[in-house]
């Protein structure tokens, strides 16, 4: 490779090389100054900046639920309680796609379209960098197949979570009520940042109603997390706040009584503690067991459950509406008495059926022929005849009847710590004309003397009226909860009746005969009971009969049965215990309600065999000139 | 400047001159390393750079031995053939300097047809214990041949022999783009440009190679770039514009050497680079995991280390007797110093990101003994051995 052209100056070719290698060192400093400026502008100049990035990368603050508070009995019996369970979650923003991830979990384990669906809707919401639950309570197998497979899903999280617990199981699904997952109504409503971690939230009953006093307060922990979102260390840490324990006035004995006494019926028993309007058991039969609502019940399941015709899922205490047939009728009797309509001794004839002036239509005594010619309250009330109440209740009309049944606590919300209550039906001129736009006639009137017609009461409004009664007039709401994170509930009375008390004597007194006079309706049904205790019999016609038609049990198929009612309350002379007692297609109240309130009233007057003493905070006098009895 | 270019290299001649004179007896200690034909110093600042990357590598690769390990072994490959092709005669460089480029040549044509892909780019032949890439290979035949071709001419080179070296230069270039890797492409043009720089090209060219390279730019953006390298650039302008893709790694990497501050988090401290933040940062870029952990303070002591190399290299590029012997060695030099501009612009965002990786500190075989074998050039060349004699 010689060149031929000339001769090669070797000093001069060694200079001109050395001149580049000059200038190349040249440019060099230039361009190894320009790597200083900017290393020295990112690291000094910018290095507060940075620092920040780098922290917002790797820290973040994770929320912290708060343990749900518990739910005891008024024994401090556990009623709702908190296990751990584990639940998947991802962070978006660490998967490198999120839907072959999603898939990816979908081979591993079982995730329903409703899971998705959910975790779609939680995404929309989510902040950065935010885990999003997708299944709940992970089995031991599960989360060991996603222990194996972790290094392939980038983004997800296993975390422990408190998960609820009804260990009564169905016998208090009602009152009780159940949490669930958030769904997207819900989520609008909720502070985002105190719920932010929770997943949880109180669907029906206690769960929903003292939702705020359980939830609790968030916590926040400072967690270093790698690239992929896996929590390396955990840097500070916010104690959540944990939700307020709830007592309530319930006792766990008679609920389970209650709840037992109702089996193969369907029904409801509510009792109430006179004293404090505490309530001591509601049970609605049949149940179901909110457990699996908690993670996420199967569609399969909640479908049996909807489509079941005993219809589980309604809350037959709170939320059936029945006619309350004769159990009105001591109602009835003090505002005969009270408004001077009829006194003690008045007495009307019972031929078997009554019919109003100029009117054809016999209105018929529950006993065929009448239960005699000379039919005072007192009798009235002990055989529950109709009749003497067609007749008090026509010459009283309807707006009386109806001024003392709303006293009592008909047709009115009861005011108990339930969501969603049901208020029933007190018929009156007003209400008929704006419900059914017709004017009220003087028919009416007799049905709703009787219980009938177009009233309608839940078994809690019995329990309360029932309480009323035994009271003496004094109004006040029925209340679950006694204590919430140890503070005592007042539950001040809110009215007391102004009722001369000859009249509560007359009226108690015969229904105390219901129980023990010779021809008292539910002297059979309660004879083993020891103590003087006062009960009124109901029955509630389901099927319409028509005139002059004889009502045939044998024949009717048991759903067309009367409803059987009872209210009770004992001892006589100073009440602690109220009870209403309702079976569907009981029949009888006599026959089979009665004798549920009575192991009620007996299991509670031997558990608590002493006047228990009421709450302080309930000892509050009341302003009585609220009341409009004069 | 110039003036002091011109004492040493006046002196160094001087030197050898009076070296040739008196012998190996005089300079007893520097004959040991002379007889071995590699250069003490140069050595000494090489193993200090490897060394201080091994320490980063550790961190880098998330505190695992394995990769120390095996960069060892590369290093001490890369060592053996530095040492091994220092003893070969610069003669026998020059005149067989054909040969390495016509097997790459042939190498670059056979990878796409038996090579291995990564990323969308086929880069790679498979020789079953490790992969190699042709295009590293040419990062020096390249040099070595225009080196050997202007050596040989009266310099300044005439018009016709730099259309010559443009051929020699532009048919690898080409190949290496095609594949596609328009960073070592750009890269391969830059070595073979420093040697034509190097030889004295006369000035009016390389303005006129300037204008023209600009004039190109808009062509090039539109013919010749893929998709994903005019996405690497527009990422390069603004890195937010798509955080969590393209961006990521700027964003990352800038976080990772800004949050480094003055004195940097500590050796292993590094969050960025620890907790899987920072993407390749045992390879291309472990600078951002040396940014984070030791600091500007680092950054600089490493910068040092590298320009006194590069001072190293041309001062023994200037030693060398032969043209040919100072074409190759200075432009091994100057090309080193690009791979460490490349690089520590690409991971700062200053630049595009391009597969550069780090000289001697990033992890990965190919390149450590690449620039071994370089540097073993340049101590062949450069040790002073009388190549007329």
């Amino acid at each position: 490779m010689m060149d031929h052209s000339g001769f090669k100056n070797h000093q001069n070719e060694h200079l001109i090389y050395a001149g580049r290698a000059g200038f190349a060192v040249l440019i060099l400093v230039i361009v190894v100054g320009v790597l200083v400026w900017r290393y020295h502008d990112l690291q000094v100049n910018r290095y507060q900046d940075f620092v920040t990035l780098s922290d917002q990368n790797r820290i973040h603050a994770r929320a912290v639920p708060p343990p749900r508070g518990l739910i005891f009995d008024r024994n401090g019996v556990l009623l709702a309680d908190n296990y751990p369970g584990f639940i998947l979650s991802v962070v978006v923003e660490r998967a490198v796609d999120r839907e072959a991830l999603i898939n990816e979990l979908r081979a591993l384990l079982d995730i329903s379209d409703d899971d998705i669906e959910r975790f779609n809707k939680l995404l929309a919401r989510r902040r950065p960098y935010e885990s999003v639950p997708l299944r709940i309570n992970l089995t031991e197998e599960e989360r060991s197949v996603l222990a194996v497979n972790e290094y392939r899903l980038q983004g997800v999280e296993i975390s422990a979570q408190l998960v609820r617990n009804y260990p009564k199981k169905d016998y208090l699904a009602h009152v009780l009520g159940y949490v669930g997952r958030i769904n997207e109504q819900e989520l609008k409503k909720l502070d985002p940042i105190a719920y932010s971690g929770t997943h949880l939230i109180g669907k029906t009953g206690l769960e929903k109603y003292y939702e705020a006093d359980l939830h609790g307060e968030v916590g926040y922990e400072y967690v270093e997390t790698n690239a992929r979102g896996r929590v390396m260390r955990i840097l500070d840490r916010v104690e959540p706040k944990r939700g307020k324990d709830v007592y309530l006035h319930l006792d766990h004995r008679l609920q389970d009584l209650a709840y037992q006494l109702l089996e193969g019926e369907r029904g409801a028993v509510v009792a109430i503690e006179v004293a404090t309007g505490g309530v001591l058991a509601m049970a609605s039969a049949p149940s179901y067991d909110p457990n699996p609502f908690v993670t996420g019940i199967s569609t399969k399941a909640y479908q049996a459950l909807i489509n079941s015709a005993e219809r589980p899922l309604f809350d037959r205490a709170l939320r059936g509406q029945y006619p309350p047939g004769s159990t009105v009728k001591p109602v009835y009797g003090i505002a005969a008495l009270d408004s001077g309509i009829a006194s003690a001794s008045y007495a009307v004839r019972d031929p078997g059926f009554f019919q109003l002036e100029n009117e054809p239509r016999k209105y018929r005594d529950w006993k065929r022929g009448g239960h005699g010619k000379a039919i005072n309250l007192y009798d009235a009330i002990v055989q529950s005849c109709d009749v003497y109440f067609y007749t008090v209740g026509v010459n009283m009309g309807i707006d009386r009847l109806s001024k003392y049944g709303k006293a009592f606590g008909f047709g009115a919300d009861t005011g108990i710590d339930l969501p969603a209550e049901a208020s029933g039906i007190m018929p009156s001129r007003d209400w008929k004309r704006g419900s059914r736009g017709i004017i009220w006639y003087p028919g009416d009137t007799v049905n709703t003397s009787i219980g009938q017609g177009f009233m309608n009461a839940t078994p809690l409004q019995l329990a309360v009226v029932a309480s009323r009664l035994a009271s003496r007039g004094e109004v006040r709401a029925p209340k679950l909860v006694q204590k919430i994170g140890g503070d005592l509930i007042p539950n001040p009375l809110t009215d007391v009746m102004n009722i001369d008390s000859r009249h509560w004597d007359h009226v108690l007194g015969a229904m105390a005969g219901v129980v023990t006079d010779q021809r008292g309706t539910a002297r059979r049904a309660l004879a083993a009971i020891k103590y003087p205790m006062a009960g009124k019999t109901g029955t509630a016609q389901v099927v319409g009969i028509k005139q002059d038609e004889r009502y045939d049990a044998s024949k009717m198929a048991k759903l067309q049965l009367d409803h059987a009612l009872f209210i009770a309350f004992a001892p006589l002379d100073n009440p602690r215990i109220a009870v209403g007692v309702i079976v569907e297609n009981g029949e009888h109240g006599s026959s089979t309600a009665a004798p549920v309130a009575g192991q009620i009233v007996d299991a509670y007057m031997k558990f608590y065999p002493h006047q228990v003493t009421p709450l302080e905070a309930d000892v509050v006098a009341v302003d009585s000139a609220g009341s409009d009895f004069e | 400047m110039q003036w002091t270019v011109r004492e040493a290299i006046l002196s160094n001649t001087k030197f050898d001159r009076h070296f040739k004179e008196h012998g190996a007896a005089v300079y007893g200690r520097r004959s040991h390393w002379r007889s071995l034909h590699v250069d003490p110093i140069l050595v000494f600042l090489l193993l200090l750079l490897m060394g201080g990357g091994l320490v980063v590598l550790y961190s880098a690769s998330g505190k695992e031995f394995f990769y120390v390990k095996r960069q060892i072994i590369f290093m001490v490959v890369g060592l053996v053939a530095m040492a091994f092709v220092a003893q070969v005669s610069p003669r026998l460089l020059e005149r067989w300097a054909w040969l390495p480029y016509l097997g790459g040549i042939a190498l670059l044509i056979a990878v796409p047809l038996i090579g291995v892909g990564a990323k969308g780019a086929q880069r790679w032949i498979d020789l079953g214990a490790f992969r190699f890439q042709p295009s590293e290979l040419m990062k020096i035949a390249v040099p070595l041949l225009l080196s050997s071709y202007l050596g040989s001419k009266i310099l300044p080179p005439r018009f016709i022999h730099l259309l010559v070296a443009a051929v020699v230069l532009a048919i690898p270039a080409a190949l290496v783009a095609l594949q596609p890797d328009l960073g070592t492409a750009i890269l391969l043009v830059t070595s073979g440009v420093f040697v034509v720089f190097l030889a004295g090209i006369k000035k009016i060219y390389l303005v006129v190679a300037a204008v023209g390279a600009m004039a190109a730019a808009p062509a090039m953006w539109f013919f010749v770039l893929h998709d994903y390298q005019k996405a690497r650039i527009l990422t390069l302008l603004d890195p937010q514009s798509d955080k969590l893709g393209a961006g990521w790694n700027i964003i990352q990497s800038t976080t990772a050497i800004g949050s480094g501050g003055l004195t940097g988090k500590g050796w292993l401290q590094g969050t960025q680079s620890h907790l899987e933040f920072l993407p390749e940062s045992h390879t291309d870029f472990i600078i951002a995991v040396l940014s984070e952990e030791f600091g500007l303070t680092g950054v600089l002591i490493l910068l040092g280390l590298y320009l006194l190399i590069i001072l190293r290299g041309l001062i023994l590029s200037l030693g060398a007797p032969t043209m040919f012997g100072r074409l190759l060695a200075g432009s091994i030099t100057l090309t080193f110093f690009v791979y460490i501009f490349v690089n520590m612009g690409m991971v700062s965002g200053l630049l595009p990101v391009v597969g550069v990786p780090l000289p001697m500190v990033s992890y990965g075989g190919t390149s450590i003994v690449t620039l071994l074998l370089g540097f073993g050039l340049l101590m062949s060349v450069g040790s002073g051995r009388n190549q007329i004699g």
